[in-house]
């Protein structure tokens, strides 16, 4: 009988991601090891005793592994009945965070736990939102092509991404932009993502050129387009595509030349300038910046100028590591701590360190694996609930690899957001855990009609 | 709508594809094709430390250890640790306040920050160690290290060992390639500098993986890389200690120098000079202040007269004329020379100090009784050579045998720094007369070994060893081997061990009768009081006159006349008759070298000269003055705060001006050049006429 019960319980569920899963958890683990093993202090008991980091990742992935046996044994119908609820209360556990919570690394978005456990609401609060959106996008009556049903969506995605700016936690905030995917997905215009990539790129590309010379580039190009359409407007007098052209342009070079650098100079913290444009490359001179100036007329001194040092610490690590890497517990800038928080957002350097070229593509090819492997199960889905969160899991997870990855290579700015199932970290350990369970959950169910 | 949303599933998976493309080629960039980051990471964490070697030892000839190492301790402070060290029970151990404290700390923080142990009180001696090991409990923070320095047993021979000094940017420039780094100690001179190669050993590296911090974490690779130091060789050298000791105990109190050379190796036995040092001033933490005073000083104690000190020999000079006339066969030992208290031959009387006839009337008691006459009439036949076309091709005839006998030469000995004497030139003469008009009779005192001519005390024994040796020496050095000799070492001290039989075309009846003249002067003649008990002493003394005062004591000797073990020479500046102080140094010496120790008898007499003052009231009057400095500066520091502090100000603004004052100090040259040598003085210009103006004996 239990045998029966048992196997009716793991019937349908996709065990390739279980195990993708569970490798990367074990990566992760290990990771944090190299990053703390001292061979002074090293002995078998300190792996349980919960006082270094990766005792305490494995403690998390413990609960983890119940939080997943429960999921895996709940009922599917469950999820998108209780979404809505789920999604209001996350969005009260994030205002109590505004009454009761905890500074951490300047960020006031935990809530104390007790025995020194802290929970980020708003972390937990991308599985409620990606819940909330599958549900509004699966209603029978759903007509996505409709404006209102669009902005809607969209406030259901920007909402905690709100709450989170105002926590201080940009990072957490700019991984809500991800839904953006799933609702492409579903029917959102194409033009509002091309806008977005435009929009970057021309940000971009506004740091990287002199101003002058990409204003001229600008207007080079809308006169080229206003030529190649010349027939149209001019012959049949279609005026509107020439004041689109114009007003585009327009916007363009109002962003280039005052937008941008107004933001940077004004509403960026200094810090928050200059990694952006290290990213890029190039240096970000702080005497301009309106918070670098106010902070000086306040303690009277020049404020110590922020540098790339996490950056540059990064690119030696994962750049010393070669092709084969140094070895297991042999990287010396992992030993030597020199970069600043390996264990958690930095932590794939301490990867690309031992295991050189050969581990970063073994270890991003199994991330990739799971990426492609979630979005084929959201296309076998029957019900467009699950197909919506499914995609939801799989936009997130990409948002959350790709800023991590190409923050520590030097491709994107110092964001702290965490590298999914593998920085150190319970929160984001377990908000990861609870999203590809459930999408394991639903996956298994994918013979019924969710509503 | 399936259809759009199909293709659009597409789109996503094709932007998954991309963003991953992306950051492998940035990983192929970092990783792979550039090799900056690689180099960066080392730089970074790997910290090379350079493993000093233990300092070649240095033997005397009875394989006593006369240089050899010892341990001294650094106490060092990591300033991020030592919250709750004792400061108060710190401060009182090391005998500072606690202003003091903080200073240091601040220094170790700023030249190595809050985290890396850094140095807080260099070169602890024994005893404050043992005090502060004892307590080291309450000083959390701080460690003592272990730290090789060079020790010397005897407290002797400081010249010939040398010193180690911090290596400049000239000797890094010199030495660039060997190894050396900013901070280093090398020899900076004696035997230190001359086998610095030797001695040094080779560094070590051990490479470390350091922290953020710059802490060490561990070694780099399991020390897979590392070079092991390899300590410097042993040098075994000819120094008898016990002898040395002895000369320098009797040069105390004294300026001067004694040279003992063994004949039949050339291997120095003994190399003293005054005013000397404690070499173990020059280690430990006083080393810098120490040498600062002793370079300051005016007696120069750090000049090594043996090898640097140039005098006039005097009478000393005096057998090797001989032998030259011998060789060239212008007189016989049987020729004899009238003298009756001075030699009138060239215009203005070159005076004897012997009177009596017969002191002069052959070769032997010409030597033993010193005669100036007898010898100024020698040198002038020498040079006035009917063989040679001129006075000049005579002279040069003369001074060729000169450089053969090692004067006027550097004799190539194995300490940096030798200086060459002088054998003037005839071009120096030329200039000096307008022209080649000068005769035999405007160089006369040459032959007496004055004029112009100035020698080494090494010189002047190396000669002595030729005389002994019948025509040849060994180049005279200090190293007889050095421990696993290589080829190149081979190759070095071969010079040191090959026999020059510069002059052993002078026939050995020459040699003889030279021989005989001198074991006169120490039997009955000039020096007779030298005499040891059943050992031959062949001996000169010599009375050198000179433009810094009274005039300097000179005594030359080998012993036994066969068979000699024992060539030495002894300078005392400014002392009187040769016969009076350098001579008794030196019978002191030889008896001690031959007999293994002075009979019972003679110890009063080391003491008695020993205690003998015979410093020149010039650097009496000099210390004086600084004692005197030191102790107004200290008053005024006492009375720091008090009101009669400007008048001590005064005070001393009055007595400060201690230069120079030609009128106390005759033995200073004029102009107070500092980097001159003060005994290397040449005569300054003078008429010939002047010159014969002098006395010798």
């Amino acid at each position: 009988m239990s045998n029966g019960y048992q196997k009716s319980v793991s019937k349908g569920v996709d065990w390739l991601t279980v195990w993708l899963y569970a490798s990367l958890v074990g990566i992760g683990i290990l990771c944090i090891f190299m990053v703390e093993y001292n061979p002074a202090t090293f002995s078998a008991e300190s792996f349980f005793q919960g006082k270094t980091n990766y005792s305490k990742q494995i403690l998390f992935s413990g609960i983890c592994l119940v939080a997943a046996t429960f999921i895996t044994l709940s009922d599917s119908k469950l999820y998108p009945a209780f979404a809505n609820l789920l999604y209001v209360f996350g969005i009260v556990l994030m205002l109590s965070v505004f009454a009761i919570g905890k500074d951490i690394n300047g960020s006031k978005s935990w809530i104390p736990l007790g025995g020194g456990f802290n929970l980020q609401p708003a972390e937990l609060c991308k599985i409620f939102a990606a819940l909330a959106l599958s549900k509004y996008l699966s209603q029978l009556n759903m007509d996505f092509t409709k404006l209102q049903s669009q902005v809607i969506a969209v406030a259901i995605a920007m909402l905690p991404a709100m709450l989170s700016v105002l926590q201080h936690e940009t990072g957490l905030a700019l991984a809500y932009l991800s839904f953006f995917i799933v609702m492409y997905r579903e029917g959102l215009p194409g033009i509002i993502l091309i806008i977005g990539f435009s929009f970057g790129a021309l940000v971009v590309a506004t740091l990287l050129m002199e101003k002058n010379t990409l204003a001229v580039i600008l207007t080079l190009v809308a006169g080229f387009l206003v030529f190649m359409f010349r027939r149209q407007i001019f012959v049949r007098k279609r005026w509107g595509l020439l004041i689109l052209i114009a007003s585009v342009w327009f916007v363009c070079v109002g962003i280039q030349r005052f937008a941008v650098p107004y933001i940077f100079d004004n509403v960026f913290e200094c810090y928050q300038s200059q990694r952006i444009y290290s990213a890029v490359g190039k240096e970000y001179d702080c005497s301009k910046n309106k918070h670098a100036l106010e902070a000086e007329a306040i303690t009277g001194k020049t404020a110590a100028k922020p540098d790339d040092y996490n950056v540059r610490q990064s690119k030696i690590a994962i750049g010393s590591g070669g092709f084969l890497g140094k070895g297991f517990l042999k990287g010396t800038q992992t030993r030597g701590k020199y970069v600043p928080e390996q264990h958690t957002d930095f932590i794939f350097t301490s990867l690309g360190e031992a295991f050189g070229f050969i581990g970063s593509f073994v270890f991003l090819a199994i991330y990739f694996i799971l990426l492609f492997r979630i979005v084929q199960l959201a296309e076998r889905q029957r019900s467009s609930f699950s197909r919506v969160y499914a995609y939801c899991v799989a936009s997130i997870l990409f948002f959350h690899i790709t800023v991590n990855v190409c923050m520590t290579v030097g491709l994107f700015p110092v964001i702290g957001i965490p590298l999914p199932l593998v920085s150190y970290g319970g929160s984001s350990l377990l908000t990861f855990t609870i999203m590809i369970f459930i999408l394991i959950r639903l996956d298994a169910d994918r013979q019924m009609v969710l509503r | 709508m399936p259809v759009y949303n199909q293709s659009r599933s597409r789109i996503i998976q094709i932007i998954f594809i991309l963003v991953f493309l992306l950051i492998i080629l940035q990983l192929l960039n970092l990783q792979i094709f550039s090799k900056e980051y690689k180099l960066q990471a080392e730089n970074n964490a790997v910290y090379r430390k350079v493993i000093y070697p233990d300092r070649g030892v240095v033997y005397d000839r009875h394989g006593k250890a006369i240089l050899e190492n010892t341990v001294m301790w650094d106490l060092l402070v990591t300033p991020s640790e030592i919250k709750g060290t004792d400061t108060a029970a710190l401060c009182d151990i090391l005998g500072i306040d606690t202003a003091e404290f903080r200073k240091k700390i601040i220094t170790a923080i700023i030249k190595n920050s809050r985290y890396k142990p850094g140095m807080f009180e260099p070169l602890i001696n024994d005893e404050v160690y043992a005090r502060l090991n004892e307590n080291m409990y309450k000083f959390p923070g701080f460690n003592i290290v272990e730290r090789p320095v060079r020790a010397y047993p005897f407290h002797a021979a400081a010249h010939v060992l040398g010193y180690l000094g911090e290596v400049d940017s000239n000797f890094l420039k010199r030495h660039a390639g060997e190894g050396y780094e900013q901070g280093d100690y090398a020899g900076m001179n004696g035997l230190e500098r001359g086998y610095e190669k030797v001695l040094m050993g080779q560094r070590g590296i051990k490479r470390f993986i350091r922290d953020n911090k710059s802490r060490i974490q561990g070694p780099f690779n399991n020390g897979n890389f590392d070079t092991a130091a390899i300590a410097g060789r042993n040098l075994h050298s000819s120094l008898d200690i016990d002898l040395q000791l002895l000369a320098e105990k009797l040069l105390q109190h004294k300026i001067g120098s004694a040279v003992a050379i063994d004949p039949k190796t050339g291997g120095v036995l003994a190399m003293a000079t005054s005013p000397g040092y404690d070499p173990a001033m020059l280690t430990g933490s006083q080393r810098r202040k120490n040498f600062g005073r002793l370079i300051l000083d005016t007696a120069r104690p750090l000049l090594n007269r043996a090898i640097k000190g140039q005098y006039p020999p005097g009478s000393t000079f005096k057998p090797i004329d001989a032998l030259v006339a011998l060789d060239e066969g212008l007189i016989t030992p049987s020729y004899g020379y009238p003298c009756g208290g001075a030699y009138y031959s060239c215009g203005r009387p070159v005076k004897c100090t012997e009177h009596w006839s017969g002191h002069s009337k052959d070769l032997r008691t010409a030597i033993a009784w010193s005669c100036n006459s007898y010898f100024s009439q020698v040198f002038r036949m020498i040079v006035d050579n009917k063989k040679y076309a001129n006075t000049r091709m005579g002279y040069l005839q003369w001074k060729k045998y000169m450089n053969a006998f090692g004067l006027g030469v550097d004799l190539d000995i194995d300490l940096p720094g030798e200086d060459d004497g002088n054998i003037p030139d005839t071009s120096g003469y030329n200039r000096d007369f307008g022209g080649p008009r000068w005769n035999s009779c405007n160089i006369v005192t040459l032959g007496i070994g004055q004029d112009r001519m100035l020698v080494t005390p090494l010189q002047m024994a190396n000669a002595m060893c030729i005389i002994a040796n019948k025509g040849y020496y060994y180049t005279p050095h200090f190293v007889d081997s050095i421990e696993h000799e290589t080829i190149a070492d081979t190759q070095f001290l071969g010079k040191y061990r090959e026999k020059r039989e510069a002059l052993t075309h002078i026939s050995d009846s020459s040699y003889n009768a030279v021989q005989l003249g001198m074991h006169d002067v120490a039997t009955f003649g000039t020096a007779a009081r030298v005499k040891i008990e059943g050992i031959d002493i062949c001996a000169k003394t010599g009375t050198a006159q000179n433009p810094h005062g009274k005039n300097h004591s000179l005594f030359v000797a080998f012993a036994p006349r066969e068979n000699p073990k024992i060539a030495i020479c002894v300078v005392v500046e400014n002392a009187g008759y040769g016969a009076t102080w350098a001579a008794p140094i030196a019978s002191l010496m030889m008896e001690k070298y031959l007999k293994d120790s002075i009979s019972s008898a003679r110890l009063p007499e080391v003491e008695r000269i020993s205690e003998a003052n015979l410093i020149p009231d010039a650097i009496k009057n000099w210390y004086r003055k600084q004692d005197s400095l030191k102790l107004v500066r200290q008053l005024q520091l006492q009375k720091i705060n008090a009101d009669s502090a400007p008048a001590i100000q005064n005070n001393l603004e009055t007595i400060k001006p201690v230069t120079f004052d030609p009128e106390a100090e005759p033995n200073r040259k004029d102009n107070d050049d500092k980097d001159s040598v003060r005994i290397k003085l040449k005569p300054a210009m003078q008429n010939p006429e002047d010159k014969k103006n002098r006395k010798p004996n």
